[in-house]
């Protein structure tokens, strides 16, 4: 009963997602004021629909109702139980499924946050957003049910896939479609306004803080997956240049260019034809990665199913949408205007060369992830492109743009003098190149790329520092904690984003150019040093699972003669599927990680073993975590909260003045 | 200087730069492609020596062999018409398996064995690397579907 429950709360949700539209954009075509009083109820009650078929799945999941072909395909009664809720998501069902929930949690959002806003401008956004709902649940309801019948049901589940039973799988997929889905705002808002023809300052400030949220979202999403990469596969990478780890990168990097361009454009009121063109790439990215990912093109841990309707279906609604939103930009870009000029070095030029390098790399990204596929599908034979592709290209588009990270905040919009800018930034300059040049010495291993790599993050670290130091001494309040308060949050949360980026680029140096990796042949009693640490193999034991038998090996650590702590990795194979997994272990630390692995019994009792000593490794995720929290610093600030006061006060104005 | 001139000094830079930038990715892209080739191609000869490529197609039943003292061990890789003998060393992927679907990529020796830097065997027991899969179908070979998708059929 409770599926059907859930397959027909599907429907509801359609027809109302339908109606969403109609109404939207009716009403605001017509003006009828009651048209565009429903486009909200409409909104809402298409995410309280969508909820219900999605808890109605989770329902089945969880109490393990094997008579739904979706859990008997992906669950197993012996799965803890929080692996049981999470594998709601675990197959491309209860995926999409996942992604409609989300779009209709952020349909909702709009529709109860943004009530300040003019009633036309808001219905059309809700419009633009309620026709993506409409391709996604019909994409559900035609092609993917999550809640198709077995019968008879089947006596035991097939389980979930090993790989996915980990806590990554908990949090890093709904975050990281929140990031995804939440670029849908953004180009909802671009969409209405090239509609309306109108793009100015006050759109670009009702856009920037969906934009902050969701990039924010993407960060975080990002960075788990990356380090659930790096501790669950094995391997001791954090990011592998794998189709779908691009596919989530893409958006990401067109995301931050647009966080960029929307501050010029509402600030300058400059860049709007390049901001609407960024809110619409950024979301046809994440529409593209979607395709990537789940019409089984790509046949990864991510990509579910191999039924090429499936892949046609989301082939065609991208062209509808990417080719539907960009001949509207060319046809309404033209009359948007220009804002005002600026000098060849100013804040503005200088947003303006990030924003290129970031689509520049996107693009060599999608290079790299799409050329092979479209080879293999025109039948021109099959190629790979790896990661040191990637890693040629990449490195250097970025370091410019990272550069001028640190340089665009110290300047002023307009026009900036360069010797103003040296003057401001030469104490920055001067402590990163010595402490580049001296830092390798120190670590015991010099060469270029790991003196480039530590005085690109020392610069944009030590250049922020400045920045904040110059502006704090400048503020006319008195006391420390005022001057603090004084500046706005967005601007802090601008600083402590461009410290994420010196966080990441130094933890990303420093495992390039210091880790130390040694496969080897291992039988109980031998031992291996590394990095200075000491490895002693002390055997293996059989140890039984929840749904798995496992091997454990037993590893003492020592450094200098001293005893640390033993690491003790696991061979897990599972009951169900037979499936095998390396289970590491890892003792983290603030300034290392050291990372055991069982490779595989290799005859006489030896075992294949991967020890690795990982310098600062968790400075990249630690990064990506001060970039996210300086998004949500920049997300709080107040003048997202005034601007609606104001705009308020309007409304009731012009209220009064109706009446 | 006029504020034309200006522009199209500004143009003319940004032009370079972009530039510059396409090279750099197309000359990274061109000396990164990493080809395929079946165990049938390398046999006859079309498969380049001295640069790095993939093969693929199953590990032969039976074929594998470990060195007693290293983490070396030597199998070989068919698409069922030929085979090519591989040797690798470190540590294989949990879903090696001898009858299983397998991708390697390195250079060919002069002795005619592949050499492999890495080996992919990736996912799920029941995937197929669609590199392998098509060496099989290439070689001739029919092959059950079902094999093939990445996910387990219908009941």
């Amino acid at each position: 009963m409770i599926p059907e429950l859930g397959h027909f709360a599907l429907t509801i949700a359609l027809a109302l997602a339908i109606a969403q539209v109609a109404v939207a954009f009716i009403g605001s075509r017509t003006g009828n004021g009651a048209l565009l009083a429903t486009v909200r109820p409409a909104a809402i009650g298409q995410f309280v629909f969508v909820a219900g078929a999605f808890a109605a799945l989770a329902w089945c999941f969880v109490s393990s109702d094997f008579s739904v072909l979706n859990v008997a395909q992906h669950s197993n009664s012996k799965l803890p139980a929080h692996y049981r809720f999470a594998a709601t998501w675990g197959s491309h069902e209860g995926s999409i499924l996942l992604w409609v929930l989300m779009l209709s949690g952020w349909t909702f959002a709009v529709a109860v946050l943004s009530r300040a806003l003019p009633e036309r401008f808001i219905a059309r956004v809700l419009g633009v957003m309620g026709l993506v709902s409409v391709g996604f649940l019909l994409f559900i309801l035609l092609t993917s049910n999550p809640f198709e019948r077995l019968l008879p049901a089947a006596e035991e589940g097939q389980d979930l896939n090993p790989l996915l039973q980990d806590p990554g799988m908990v949090i890093h997929p709904p975050m990281l479609y929140m990031g995804y889905v939440g670029f849908s705002v953004a180009f909802a808002f671009s969409i209405a306004a090239l509609i309306e023809g109108r793009l100015d300052a006050a759109w670009a400030r009702w856009s920037r803080p969906w934009t902050l949220a969701a990039w924010c979202f993407l960060t975080v999403g990002i960075c788990l997956g990356s380090a659930w990469a790096y501790y669950t596969l094995g391997w001791g990478g954090w990011w592998f240049w794998d189709p779908v780890e691009n596919a989530s990168f893409m958006p990401w990097l067109v995301g931050t260019a647009l966080l960029h361009s929307l501050a010029v454009t509402e600030k300058r009121g400059t860049f709007r034809s390049w901001t609407v063109l960024l809110a619409i790439v950024a979301f046809s990215l994440s529409l593209v990665g979607t395709f990537l990912v789940r019409s089984g093109v790509l046949t990864s841990v991510h990509a579910f199913a191999t039924d090429p309707r499936r892949g046609i279906f989301i082939l065609l609604f991208l062209v509808l949408v990417v080719g539907g939103s960009l001949t509207l930009f060319a046809w309404r870009a033209p009359r948007v205007g220009l804002g005002s000029g600026f000098g060849a070095v100013s804040r503005e030029s200088m947003l303006l060369a990030n924003n290129v390098l970031l689509a520049v790399a996107m693009s060599a990204v999608l290079l790299g992830t799409l050329y092979p596929l479209f080879l293999d599908a025109l039948g021109m034979g099959k190629i790979s492109v790896g990661p040191p592709y990637f890693d040629a290209v990449f490195v250097p588009l970025m370091a410019p743009a990272v550069f001028l990270m640190a340089v665009g905040p110290v300047a002023s919009w307009k026009r900036a003098a360069l010797p103003d800018l040296w003057v401001r930034l030469r104490w920055a300059m001067g402590v990163s190149v010595a402490a580049a040049l001296v830092l390798p010495f120190a670590l015991g291993k010099s060469s270029l790329m790991i003196a480039f790599g530590l005085w690109l993050a020392l610069w944009v670290i030590a250049a922020t520092a400045a920045l904040v130091w110059q502006r704090l001494r400048a503020s006319p309040q008195p006391g420390l904690a005022g001057r603090i308060r004084a500046q706005s949050r967005s601007w802090w949360g601008m600083t402590v984003a461009h410290l994420g980026i010196g966080i990441f680029i130094l933890g990303v140096t420093l495992v390039k150019g210091y880790e130390a990796e040694r496969d080897l042949r291992m039988n109980a009693g031998d031992r291996v040093t590394l990095g200075g640490y000491e490895f002693a193999f002390k055997g293996t034991k059989d140890l039984p699972g929840p749904n798995y038998a496992a091997v454990q090996g037993t590893f003492e650590v020592s450094r200098d003669g001293k005893p640390m702590r033993t690491l003790l990795p696991e061979k897990r194979t599972y009951a169900v599927s037979g499936q095998t997994m390396t289970w590491a272990a890892i003792d983290t630390g603030l300034t290392r990680d050291i990372y055991v692995s069982l490779g595989e019994p290799v005859g006489d009792g030896a075992w294949g073993v991967r020890v690795y000593y990982k310098p600062f490794v968790d400075w990249i995720w630690a990064g990506c975590f001060v970039m996210a929290l300086g998004g949500l610093l920049a997300l709080s600030d107040r003048r997202y909260r005034l601007r609606k006061q104001v705009a308020e006060i309007d409304a009731a104005a012009a209220a009064g003045a109706r009446a | 200087m006029k504020p034309r001139t200006k522009r199209a000094i500004a143009i003319v830079a940004g032009l370079a730069a972009l530039g510059a930038a396409a090279a750099l990715v197309l000359n990274a892209f061109n000396s990164n492609l990493v080809f395929f080739f079946t165990p049938s191609q390398v046999a006859a000869h079309e498969a380049p020596h001295g640069r790095a490529f993939r093969i693929g197609g199953l590990v032969e039943a039976g074929s594998v062999v470990r060195d007693k003292d290293a983490l070396t061990v030597h199998f070989r890789v068919t698409d069922t018409a030929q085979t090519i003998p591989v040797v690798y060393t470190g540590i294989l992927p949990d879903l090696f398996r001898e009858g299983k679907g397998v991708v390697a990529q390195g250079r060919l020796e002069s002795d005619g064995t592949f050499r492999a830097t890495e080996v992919l065997a990736k996912h799920d027991e029941n995937y197929m690397p669609p590199e392998a899969a098509e060496a099989l179908k290439k070689a001739g070979h029919t092959i059950d579907k079902s094999a093939f998708a990445g996910q387990k059929g219908k009941p």
